[in-house]
């Protein structure tokens, strides 16, 4: 670590501050993806997660993913509130004894000495309605602030875990205002450089929120999103079935592509709620909608090659 | 006698199951002991983030060995039935089975005697099947053997057992049992950053101390008292003052091994927030303790924090993130508030349309106007101001839909007190905002502005009136609407401040306005009150037979009337000739009930004087006359301690009737004559009450 230049210093840098915690996770053996290349609302929705939780083969994983929260959006305005943030995930399964040691080393990877600062394990049971998921863990407190969430998954995609996974789920831009000592989101240095090399989050993200906010809460064509839901909805039950090999639910081939249609149905979901044209009502009929399809997927999932004993 | 220590060391056991798993784990593992014939001196469990632990102190070494007599088969009896009882008593012949005689004949009996098992072995039985069986709220699964159905749940992952036995002066046995793989033995850890190494323990003795210099408090209430001693001294250096809270302070000792108190400050301009705001930000995000200045009795700048290191630079760092943390989230509070200022509380009521209250009570929207309606009635009836009683109805409710209540709900009513009060209202309307969500609870304060006080019955009997109307009532301990409690406010808010209101015609009136209207369910939420206000006067220590012996006299639902009559009447039952005279009702009750059965007629008309053949029958017949008048006349003016005086005089006429007169003359125009006086009897005492439901 010392052997570092200054700009990549994950004190210094946004991404070196990333890098570091690539590192860290590549060390422990982990496989180092990147982002999934499709809009999501958490990292947890990489099928590297969702799907490869399930089953009995072992996984371990470790990627940013950038999360896409429609609602969250303030035009750039809040000093720490995005529609669009990165999470940094990381997954091991199954879980082993030493997570919570392998968390705290990560964070001293990051510059964070619990020597120092009051790293805490508060609870914080897990549960996403859209994903049919749940799992106990916590919240992790550094001086008070919430910087990562620490989950053992017990059933996602309506399927129970066997053997469970750990998941961590690092709030990357919050760990790094933190380490960096700056209070506005923007201000974070991205590029580690100073002077006019200096690129900020702001020079980065700062215009794209104000966009989006705009978007999100204003313009998104709210016709066309119910119509993607619908169709995303359909094509991936059409996926599912016809993914089955020779019609008999032994083997599914096309699990991968039919999963991608829940993510976007979701995706889709947060639009049309952040443009308030979804009803407390029907709000509630959406999310079910969605777990339906998550659960479909799982179901596959199980009978495909990475996702059975086979 | 040996001790058993035990130790369950885990990841972090949330903070709210703490405590109660330290008692199930006391209790389950005693409770194990008992009925294994293990009788124990005494046992004291606790529980820190990481480990729940027991100690049992006292428990003898082995059971005592159990010697049990079995009566088998007849001598000569079935083959078959001899070889089961040799087989369940495991006897190897009869030859060891001796022979008993009784009067039905000889029969083979099996002593046997059942030596006691060490108690280390008992233990090793016991405990993996506690464990196993543990009650957490929630449980997980873990790691790799969590591939099987069969892995172990615990409330987070265990990671290792202590379990020793033994006798202080020599070297504890290890209760050795297998529990998928965790590790049972004499290694425990310390703290996990100030001294994480493993220690090995032999029993609680130097446990608990080792663990000390471990930096591990094991006894949460010495956690407790370290927290709470620290702030105090902290703040009362700089001349402040801890605002105390003890919910906050269990949770935070049940987040540290080693509390460090330390204290830091937030910017001066948030202190433009309200004092709720501030303390609700504080404690809800950041579990930090707020503090005041005791010379104005306001919050000043000031938090403490608890956290679990002695860190190395004293605590710099963490106060300094502590402080970062509290800045943003008072900055959205702040926000907030300011954003909530801007818009006045009628302009939300618009969008009470959107939301429903209930599927079959309309929207929040119907709700307020029809809280609004009855308040104004209710307004007049009680000697409320009636324009300020509609608009603070109006208002009331408003505050559910600012940003501060969303993010605190527990704020709801006060933030629109603080609202109304900068937008200039009256502050009778901003209080009712507050104060007519009051009294929640038997020791919540009850309202005493009339404002306030028509507006909360309102907003309580329109809950009740509606839930009745759609059949929502409560069954046994089911009241999701916490209707039991929006009753027990209402016969407070009547009683406490001494309000005349018929209950029954406002109900009716009101239910008039709901969809679902029915006469007769006004009527039975009314004996719904009867039953709230009997438990009430009992838990008050009055009778609540006496309750009953007023609304069986029908028609009463002016509580404060019935509360009235039922102190009157507990008085004169308390006086000799409350006594008597409760004896020779109920003694003209028993004669009637029986005669009227035996006749299959009743006794009703006036008696015929000419009948009268003694002196007491005239006496009565002039006393009940006189009496019975007198005392209506004295219930009309609600004076009941009249009535019941009245009353009294009664008696003598009554005790001298029974005294000579026989009831079931021989002539039977005599007897029914008489009956009818004892009729008269009852009549006139049901001017006061129903005594035939009074109780002995």
């Amino acid at each position: 670590m010392d052997s570092l230049p200054p700009h990549m210093r994950p004190e210094r840098s946004f991404q070196g501050f990333i890098l570091a915690l690539q590192r860290f996770w590549a060390e422990q053996g982990c496989v180092i993806l990147q982002p999934y290349d499709m809009e999501m609302g958490a990292g947890t929705f990489h099928p590297a997660t969702t799907l490869r939780a399930l089953g009995p083969k072992p996984w371990k994983a470790a990627y940013v993913q950038p999360s896409r929260r429609p609602k969250d959006g303030r035009y750039g305005e809040n000093p720490n509130r995005l529609q669009h943030y990165y999470q940094f995930q990381v997954i091991m399964k199954p879980s082993p004894p030493n997570l919570q040691d392998l968390y705290l080393q990560s964070l001293k990877a990051i510059g964070i000495d619990t020597a120092l600062h009051d790293v805490r394990f508060v609870e914080d049971d897990w549960e996403s309605p859209t994903l049919g998921a749940w799992g106990l863990g916590w919240e992790c407190w550094c001086d008070g602030m919430e910087v990562s969430q620490f989950t053992y998954f017990q059933q996602v995609a309506g399927v129970e875990c066997a053997p469970v996974a750990g998941e961590l789920t690092y709030g990357l831009e919050r760990l790094a205002m933190y380490v960096q000592g700056v209070d506005r989101v923007y201000d974070l240095n991205f590029n580690g450089r100073d002077g006019a090399d200096k690129v900020t989050y702001g020079d980065v993200f700062l215009q794209a929120e104000q966009e989006y906010s705009r978007h999100n809460f204003e313009h998104a064509d709210t016709a066309m999103l119910f119509e993607q839901f619908k169709m995303a909805e359909a094509a991936c039950r059409k996926y599912l079935d016809a993914g089955w090999k020779g019609g008999k639910r032994e083997e599914h081939l096309m699990a991968l592509p039919a999963y991608d249609q829940c993510i976007k149905a979701s995706h889709v979901f947060n639009l049309l709620d952040a443009r308030g044209v979804i009803s407390v009502t029907e709000r509630q009929s959406y999310i079910m909608r969605v777990r339906e399809l998550a659960k479909a997927c799982g179901e596959a999932w199980v009978h495909t090659e990475a996702g059975s004993a086979a | 006698m040996p001790d058993l220590l035990l130790e369950l060391f885990s990841e972090e056991i949330p903070a709210r199951m703490q405590a109660k798993a330290a008692e199930d784990l006391r209790r389950m593992v005693t409770d194990r002991l008992v009925a294994e014939g293990l009788v124990y001196e005494g046992a004291k469990a606790f529980a820190t983030p990481r480990r729940l632990t027991l100690t049992v102190h006292g428990i003898p070494a082995r059971q005592s060995d159990l010697k049990q007599e079995r009566k088998g088969p007849r001598v000569g009896g079935a083959e078959a039935a001899i070889q089961g009882f040799l087989k369940a008593t495991g006897l190897a012949s009869l030859d060891e089975a001796k022979i008993q005689r009784d009067p039905k004949g000889d029969f083979y009996i099996a002593l046997t005697e059942k030596p006691g098992k060490p108690t280390v072995d008992v233990l090793a039985e016991i405990l993996p099947i506690i464990i196993r069986t543990f009650p957490w709220p929630k449980q997980m699964r873990w790691g790799a053997a969590s591939a099987k159905s069969s892995a172990l749940t615990w409330v987070r992952p265990l990671h290792s057992i202590v379990a020793t036995f033994g006798i202080e002066t020599e070297e504890p046995e290890v209760v050795q049992f297998d529990l998928s793989g965790v590790s049972v033995g004499q290694t425990t850890y310390g703290h996990r950053f100030l001294a994480p190494d493993a220690i090995q323990v032999r029993r609680f003795d130097d446990y608990v101390a080792k663990l000390q210099v471990a930096k591990v408090v094991l006894d949460p209430e010495r956690r407790k008292e370290i927290i709470l001693a620290d702030a105090r001294q902290l703040t009362f250096a700089q001349g402040y003052e801890l605002v105390e809270d003890p919910a906050l302070l269990d949770e935070v000792s049940g987040l540290v091994e080693w509390p460090v108190v330390l204290m830091g400050s937030f910017d001066q301009e948030f202190l433009s927030i309200p004092d709720e705001v501030i303390r609700a930000t504080i404690r809800a995000n950041q579990k930090c303790f707020v503090v005041r200045d005791p010379k104005t009795g306001k919050l000043t700048n000031k938090f403490v924090i608890t956290a679990n290191i002695e860190a190395s630079d004293g605590g710099t760092a963490i106060i300094a993130g502590n402080e970062r943390v509290i800045r943003a989230r008072l900055s959205d509070a702040k926000f907030f508030y300011e954003t909530d200022l801007k818009t006045k509380l009628e302009a939300r009521l618009p969008k009470f349309e959107q939301i429903v209250f209930h599927e079959k009570l309309g929207t929040q929207a119907a709700r307020i106007a029809r809280i609004e309606k009855l308040a104004a009635e209710i307004a007049p009836l009680v000697g409320a101001d009636p324009a300020k009683t509609k608009r603070a109805a109006q208002l009331a409710k408003t505050d559910l839909l600012t940003e501060v209540v969303g993010e605190f709900p527990e704020l709801q009513g006060l933030m629109g007190k603080y609202y109304a009060l900068a937008q200039g209202e009256d502050a009778a309307v901003a209080a009712a905002s507050e104060d007519h969500y009051k009294p929640q609870g038997p020791t919540d304060r009850v309202p005493g502005d009339l404002v306030s006080v028509a507006v909360a019955l309102a907003d309580k009997l329109d809950t009740l009136v509606g839930f009745w109307a759609i059949d929502e009532k409560p069954t046994g301990s089911k009241d999701p609407f916490a209707l039991r409690r929006a009753a027990l406010g209402v016969i407070r808010l009547i009683i406490e401040n001494n309000l005349r209101l018929k209950l029954k015609s406002v109900a009716l009136s009101h239910a008039s306005t709901m969809t679902s209207y029915d006469e007769g369910k006004p009527a039975d939420l009314l004996a719904f009150f009867a039953d709230r206000l009997k438990g009430q006067l009992r838990d008050q220590g009055a009778r609540h037979d006496l309750v009953d012996a007023v609304f069986a006299l029908g028609g009463q639902d002016d509580l404060l009337m019935v509360v009235r009559r039922v102190e009157a009447l507990g008085k004169f039952l308390d006086s000799d000739d409350g006594k008597n005279l409760l004896a020779g009702t109920k003694r003209a009750n028993n004669i009637l009930a029986i005669e009227e059965k035996k006749d299959k007629r009743k006794f009703d008309g006036a008696p015929d004087a000419a009948l009268f053949k003694l002196d007491e029958e005239k006496a009565l017949a002039k006393a009940i006359a006189e009496v019975g008048p007198e005392a209506s006349a004295a219930v009309a003016k609600e004076d009941f301690a009249s009535a019941m005086t009245a009353m009294a005089k009664l008696r003598p006429a009554v005790d001298a009737f029974f005294d000579k007169v026989k009831v079931n003359d021989d002539d039977a125009a005599v007897r029914e004559n008489r009956l009818k006086l004892l009729n008269e009897i009852r009549a006139a005492t049901r001017a006061v009450a129903d005594f035939s439901k009074i109780q002995d």
